[in-house]
């Protein structure tokens, strides 16, 4: 598709164009308000995570609540460049769709969202923040409802638009150059993490964790440790409520296949006739049947493992950082966090571990209260 | 010589356009499909393409994708595609399968290029696959004889329309909207140029789809390309029919109007 390669040439030259780098880092530093904090989690640590040291990269602090800024405020500088004048989205959780509505907010632009219906209803405060940022939100009514149909929509819309849109993608997944351009524009995470723990702990983290849905904010955290061989890179997948069964789950890499969906060639969840399958996850986020391709390479090459958190899990480690850290976590977040309690106490007291605190938890208060019946 | 590259040789030789007709496979079910395709062959139609089912057709639109949904809730399976195939080209009909590449991938190129071929089917239409991604496609289409139906748009630059007209074999698929598939009240006029364009680098027909809906609009791009893709006016035909044979016969009736407005053209 030709808006693609127009896309990676014009990518290509801004990131080696000092006035749009610089004009990056100022709004990430003045607007998003980088560098995110890196917050110890003592109380968590001890009673929740084996005694292990923990140390939380606050994306939860960026403005908006995310670490999906940090990419939207890329790509639409850069759709500013190429002289589009609209963007569109696709989003699971809202917190994509946020961002992008808040930086054409910003910047001036026509903004679109595609938002499964299944979403737009456990997500709601994040489908009026975007009305009230002034973005269009379109509810998805085909196939599961969910992100991977959002993204269909947001195709659909981009290939009759090319002209004057640009596909604000909001993870590392979708065609070439995508995958590449967000996990460059969300490396800051992991490069702005090592020296702070470095600063903090005087020494590597044995561990980084961080939740995957597409794989953004995972790869934002794992670039700069991917040197780092004796730094264990841990993602948490979505395991939902199945033990395994499918439809009943969203981990990807952990029993997925080798295949092709939305333009990236990476591990799916589909049948043996390459339908992709119906997933589970009470975090809308990660309720995704593919993951960036990256994921899959370090995964076969050994370089991160991926494990499987359960629905139940991930609401324990929520309830467990709002109750011992004062920090209510987004529940995409929750996975990580979760992945760190057990991960805790598998390597002891002397661990030391950085854990990606993708989100604040607002949006989903809702779901937690439900949860938990209170 | 493919069945696909006799009917295109046939209706040059009668100076007109060919007629390609789309269809899904299993829809609305697996037999009323066989029948549907196989009336709008008798009407008019020089070809059928067969549409293979899948979870996620991002390049269709909302007709085409809410019937392939219900092809797959129905039960519709790769064999079922096989079999939709089989049954009408051999009641002489030139027929191609279109498809979304991972579930071609799943079921191996190379097995699926033998089952396609030995059904009787005439070659792929791969809209999500770029001939760099093609892999040994090229090599194994050519050992069994199957056309290679990759597409081009308006957006495409030159380099790129070279670079896909040059894999394909059969005809080149050109995208006349620069949007998914649907039917449109006007025909798009970037078909016009992009038929031009493509004309400079092939030798090999060129087709243009999505877009047409009716015989006025067939008259009009019959006035400048080879071929004639029709397939979410068949598909909404379909659908708004009420009983089987009902479908049978709008898609015979539609058939017969877009032939009609083809020998204008
Ligand atoms: C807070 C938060 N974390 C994580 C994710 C998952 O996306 P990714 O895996 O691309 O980081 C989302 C997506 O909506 C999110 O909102």
């Amino acid at each position: 598709m030709a808006a693609l390669e127009q896309l990676e040439k014009e990518y290509d030259a801004a990131r080696r164009d000092p006035e749009f780098t610089a004009e990056l880092d100022d709004l990430l530093k003045n607007y998003a308000g980088r560098p995110t904090l890196l917050t110890e989690a003592k109380r968590f640590g001890a009673h929740r995570a084996g005694g292990a040291r923990i140390m939380l990269k606050r994306e939860d602090l960026a403005h908006t609540g995310s670490h999906k800024i940090n990419n939207v405020l890329g790509q639409v500088l850069l759709t500013k460049r190429m002289g589009k004048t609209r963007v569109i989205a696709e989003t699971g959780a809202g917190q994509h769709g946020v961002a992008t509505a808040t930086a054409c907010a910003l910047l001036g632009l026509e903004c679109v969202v595609y938002m499964g219906e299944e979403d737009t209803r456990r997500q709601a405060l994040n489908v009026s923040r975007m009305r009230m940022l002034g973005a269009e939100v379109i509810p998805v009514t085909t196939g599961t409802r969910t992100l991977k149909d959002a993204m269909n929509d947001a195709f659909r819309d981009w290939v009759a638009t090319v002209g004057n849109t640009h596909y604000c993608i909001g993870s590392v997944g979708g065609p070439h150059p995508f995958p590449m351009m967000v996990r460059d524009f969300q490396r800051i995470i992991g490069v702005e993490a090592r020296q702070q723990i470095l600063d903090q702990a005087g020494r590597l983290p044995d561990a980084v964790v961080a939740c995957v849905g597409g794989g953004s904010n995972a790869i934002g955290v794992f670039h700069a440790f991917i040197p780092d061989t004796d730094v264990r890179l841990v993602g948490c997948e979505a395991g939902g409520d199945g033990g395994g069964r499918p439809y009943r789950t969203a981990a990807t890499l952990g029993l997925g296949s080798p295949g092709v969906l939305h333009g990236m060639r990476t591990y799916v969840l589909q049948d043996a006739e390459g339908q992709t399958l119906g997933t589970h996850s009470i975090s809308a986020g990660l309720d995704y049947p593919g993951v960036g391709p990256e994921h899959s390479w370090l995964k076969d090459a050994g370089r991160a493992t991926y494990r499987s958190v359960s629905d139940s899990e991930a609401m324990e480690g929520f309830s467990a950082l709002c109750t011992t850290e004062g920090i209510i976590p987004a529940l995409e977040s929750s996975h990580a966090v979760a992945g760190a309690m057990s991960l805790g106490r598998e390597l002891g007291p002397d661990a030391l571990i950085l854990v990606n605190l993708s989100g604040r938890g607002d949006k989903d208060v809702a779901t937690a209260s439900a949860w938990f019946g209170v | 010589m493919s069945a696909v590259t006799t009917a295109f040789t046939k209706a040059a030789a009668a100076d007109r356009a060919a007629l390609i007709g789309y269809l899904p496979a299993g829809f609305p079910d697996k037999a009323t499909a066989i029948k549907a395709a196989i009336a709008m062959a008798e009407a008019g139609a020089d070809i059928i393409e067969v549409g293979l089912p899948y979870s996620d057709p991002v390049m269709d639109g909302p007709v085409i994708a809410n019937a392939v949904h219900r092809a797959l809730t129905n039960g519709t399976r790769v064999a079922d595609v096989l079999d939709t195939v089989g049954a009408i080209a051999s009641a002489g009909v030139a027929t191609l399968v279109m498809t979304y590449w991972n579930p071609i991938a799943q079921y191996g190129v190379d097995a699926f290029a033998r089952d396609l071929a030995s059904v009787g089917g005439s070659g792929l239409i791969t809209p999500d696959l770029t001939p760099e991604e093609a892999g040994i496609w090229p090599e194994v289409s050519a050992r069994y004889g199957l056309d290679r139906v990759f597409l081009v748009a308006p957006s495409s630059p030159d380099h790129r329309i070279a670079r896909i007209t040059s894999a394909c074999s059969g005809f080149v698929y050109a995208a006349s909207l620069m949007g998914t598939t649907g039917a449109r009240s006007a025909v798009d006029s970037s078909a016009v140029g992009l038929v031009e364009r493509a004309r400079e680098h092939t030798g090999l027909p060129v087709a243009v789809g999505v877009g047409v809906s009716n015989s006025e609009q067939a008259a009009e791009v019959a006035g400048f390309a080879d071929g004639v893709i029709v397939g979410t006016a068949f598909v909404r035909r379909l659908g708004d029919a009420i009983s089987g044979e009902g479908a049978v016969s709008a898609a015979r009736d539609l058939a017969a109007d877009l032939a009609q407005g083809i020998r204008r053209g």
